[in-house]
């Protein structure tokens, strides 16, 4: 056993951090400092610049457009994108329906959709939930009815995340509505300029618009866009949940928000004292980092297994449950630390006097974020579902 | 979540700070495998639940024979010694899954004490005593006990009254050590006393290893309530020669810093295989034990419990590794690393050890099943070289300035 970085590995985690302060756009680092919306335009700026060094997948395989790194390059790659405090790619197109093309899809669909992924020329979204189907996702509705070279699909998905920017979107439809709920689902592919297709937004507590309703009214869409085998979609469901999940204990970021607590702790006045020095909100530090810390190791060592030829298993689970909690803590303190200066609330609110500042920078976000990331234990299979997976594969009750 | 493959033991190179460091490999050798291996089967075969009993209910509250035949059947007691002394080579990981094997069938053996304190001492401060005491250790024919605790002193190692004055070539022991584990068994003791200084001034500590049976040394023997035997250790006027003196006189604060942190660590290994059964154990009763006409495995409260044991386990296993793997780091380094640890697992030890009874039900706080046993081991553990608030306000010193 080592913790060390090999010379190779020293020398490639200097390279990637000098391509990060050379390349990282300008206009992306005034928007978050500021603590504007990112647009589309924002997150795609970034996105191209990796696109086009071919670093923009790199847990893909290299047949279909991957970096080749071995899991500790990768591991230096993610560090050194929130050390640097890059905006994430988007998930929906490179972690979630790409691998699944890649794996389940034909040639011609491999040829179709891969290169619009990774160019970023296509944003995409993912139609799981629905009003009726949340955690049991299985029970989803959304009908999709063989018409010769065509499914006729009718149907309402909800929290489809930046579906308003999306071109497509990857869906799970019934198409045997007979079969058990498990076996009638299909993996289609729909074009969200398609007639029929019609987005709402959905406005969150933070005023965000992040997610929207997606109504599907005879929407036809061509047989070759289902993905692997009529009625066989929830395989590729299983699938794409298990991709979903790594990655998700988000270690890097999360450290890098535990470092800003501290710097706002050392800012923020406590009578005569900072608030670092007030000893029940350093405990709370202490037990975040710490969490952190078994959190990062738990992580090392699930890749040092995946590296050892074991795939990302339901042990993940324990990933998603421990880094969400995490991300919440972390906002959490975040917000309690500003104190009064979490109230103002600057959305829509207009530019215009800094000479009289409304509390510091670091405050303006503080409790919109705290009320969006209560999302973290909810999405991606509810914390309360990820222990049942646990519960099942893992411990076999 | 298991480590596999087979690669080099390497020495932990420290050239950065602490968060640039990474993790890159977490396999075991061979000898590592082969060490957990053999140790297992061997405790399968022993270490039983009745045979245990059976042990701390003897007139010395032991098996000696297991200590014979861990040293010279299974050579255990010289894995983390080097191969001049007879060893094999080992360091901390062998301690450490050593250590987590002994935890696993809840052994009252004085490895923590002997090998992983005693012999910790005696590497750091190498020379003639480390040639002659080490080999003895390997061969089973020593045991030490540690006695640095005393009744006012709480967690912190420098408050210590027990004075060592010097006389002549040697010095005189005077002074109390409470709660001194596996003294009555023990052919030497390795204690702490002031050459100097008062109060818990870092100046003036000295570290002595002595003969357990000097003339002056009074003992108060018990069993503890996790089934080793321990004692009050009473020294009146005791005459210890010059050669007792481990490191340098007065300055022996960082070496006792630095063993009890390998203890704590170690103690934290043995918490991994404690839990692991406390929880493993729990699973199997609550697949077997019918309420409401099924399993009450089939409860959706008790799986998530279950899980939430699991996950404490699984986190004690990492940062266990964490600290192991850091211990050879600058001191700060070590110390923050050690106490993030502890911290860590006392807090698992606590969760999962009440979690086990409560699922168990009123059998659970029974003596008759060893799941009662694992939570009062676990529960020691706990507090041992210092509960999560003393480690979370040493973890704060060390990393939380203003």
């Amino acid at each position: 056993m080592q913790l060390e970085f090999s010379p190779e590995e020293l020398a490639f985690q200097q390279e990637v951090r000098t391509f990060i302060a050379e390349n990282y756009p300008e206009n992306l680092r005034s928007v978050q400092d500021e603590g504007h919306d990112l647009s589309k335009e924002d997150f795609l700026s970034w996105h191209r610049i990796l696109a086009k060094k071919g670093w923009i997948a790199p847990a893909w395989p290299v047949e279909y457009g991957g970096t080749g790194w071995t899991a500790t390059q990768r591991f230096i790659w993610s560090e050194e994108l929130a050390a640097a405090d890059c905006v994430g790619t988007m998930p929906f197109g490179l972690s979630m329906v790409g691998p699944v093309i890649y794996t389940f899809g034909t040639p011609e669909q491999k040829a179709q959709f891969l290169p619009g992924i990774l160019s970023g020329d296509d944003w995409w979204c993912q139609g799981y939930s629905e009003p009726g189907a949340g955690s049991d996702l299985a029970s989803l509705r959304t009908k999709a009815v063989r018409d010769g070279d065509h499914y006729v699909v009718n149907g309402q998905k909800t929290w489809t995340t930046m579906a308003q920017h999306a071109d497509w979107g990857f869906f799970l439809v019934r198409t045997d509505s007979d079969a058990k709920a498990q076996e009638g689902i299909s993996f289609l592919l729909i074009n969200m300029k398609t007639p029929g297709v019609t987005v709402r937004p959905i406005i969150t507590l933070g005023g965000e618009h992040e997610v929207n309703e997606v109504w599907l009214e005879d929407v036809r869409v061509p047989v070759a866009n289902r993905i692997y085998e009529e009625n066989k979609g929830w395989t590729c469901a299983k699938f794409l949940l298990a991709h979903e999940r790594t990655g998700i204990a988000a270690v890097a970021r999360s450290k890098r928000g535990v470092e800003k607590i501290k710097s706002i702790a050392r800012t923020e006045q406590d009578g005569d004292r900072p608030l670092i020095a007030n000893p029940f909100f350093k405990r709370k530090i202490a037990e975040l980092e710490i969490d952190l810390t078994a959190l990062e190791f738990t992580e090392l060592r699930s890749l040092a297994g995946e590296a050892a030829g074991k795939g990302p298993g339901p042990e993940s689970s324990l990933l998603k449950i421990k880094g969400s909690e995490i991300q919440q803590r972390i906002t959490e303190l975040a917000l309690e630390a500003v104190g009064h200066y979490g109230a103002p609330y600057f959305r829509g609110f207009g530019e215009g006097d800094n000479e009289h500042p409304i509390g510091p920078d670091y405050a303006h976000r503080a409790a919109p974020t705290y009320f969006n990331t209560r999302k973290t234990t909810i999405y991606g299979g509810s914390n309360e579902i990820q222990r049942n997976i646990i519960a099942k594969m893992v411990l076999g009750i | 979540m298991r480590n596999v493959d087979i690669k080099m033991l390497k020495q932990v190179q420290h050239d950065g700070p602490l968060d640039r460091i990474t993790i890159m490999d977490f396999s075991y050798t061979e000898t590592q495998d082969m060490i957990r291996e053999t140790l297992s089967r061997f405790l399968a075969d022993t270490y039983d639940f009745d045979s245990r009993n059976k042990m701390i209910a003897s007139a010395s509250g032991r098996d000696a024979g297991i200590w014979k035949a861990l040293a010279q059947d299974l050579g255990m007691l010289g894995a983390s010694f080097s191969e001049e002394h007879g060893g094999l080579g080992g360091g901390h990981l062998e301690n450490a899954l050593i250590m987590e094997e002994l935890g696993k069938v809840i052994a009252i053996e004085p490895y923590l004490q002997t090998v992983v304190l005693g012999g910790g001492a005696l590497k750091a401060v190498g020379g003639a005593i480390a040639d002659a005491v080490i080999p003895e250790i390997i061969g089973g024919n020593v045991i030490i006990a540690f006695a640095y605790a005393e009744p006012q002193g709480r967690y912190n190692l420098a408050n210590i009254r027990t004075t060592a004055k010097k006389d002549g070539a040697g010095y005189v022991l005077n002074g109390h050590k409470g709660v001194v584990y596996a003294a009555p068994w023990a052919t030497h003791l390795l204690v702490t006393a002031r050459t100097g200084g008062s109060g818990s001034e870092p100046n003036g500590v000295s570290l002595f290893l002595i003969d357990a049976n000097t003339a002056g040394i009074v003992r108060r023997d018990y069993p503890t309530v996790d089934g080793f035997q321990a004692s009050e250790v009473y020294f009146e006027n005791v005459a210890i020669p010059g050669d007792a003196l481990l490191g340098d006189e007065g300055a022996g604060l960082p070496l006792i810093e630095r063993i009890v942190d390998e203890a704590t660590v170690a103690v934290c290994a043995e918490a991994c295989g404690v839990t692991a059964k406390l929880h493993s154990g729990t699973l199997e009763y609550a697949r077997q034990r019918n309420q409401f006409g099924q399993p009450i495995s089939r409860f959706q409260v008790l799986q998530h419990r279950m899980v939430d044991m699991f996950m404490e386990v699984e986190q004690s296993k990492s940062m266990t590794t964490m600290a192991t793997l850091k211990l050879d780091l600058p001191a700060a380094e070590r110390m923050a690393a050690v106490s993030a640890c502890k911290a860590k697992v006392s807090r698992a030890a606590k969760f999962v050890g009440q979690s086990a009874i409560q699922t168990h039900g009123g059998i659970g706080i029974t003596q008759e099943l060893a799941i009662g046993h694992f939570f009062k081991r676990a529960t020691m553990i706990e507090s041992q070289f210092g509960s999560a608030d003393h480690h979370y306000a040493r973890f704060e010193r060390l990393t939380l300035a203003d």
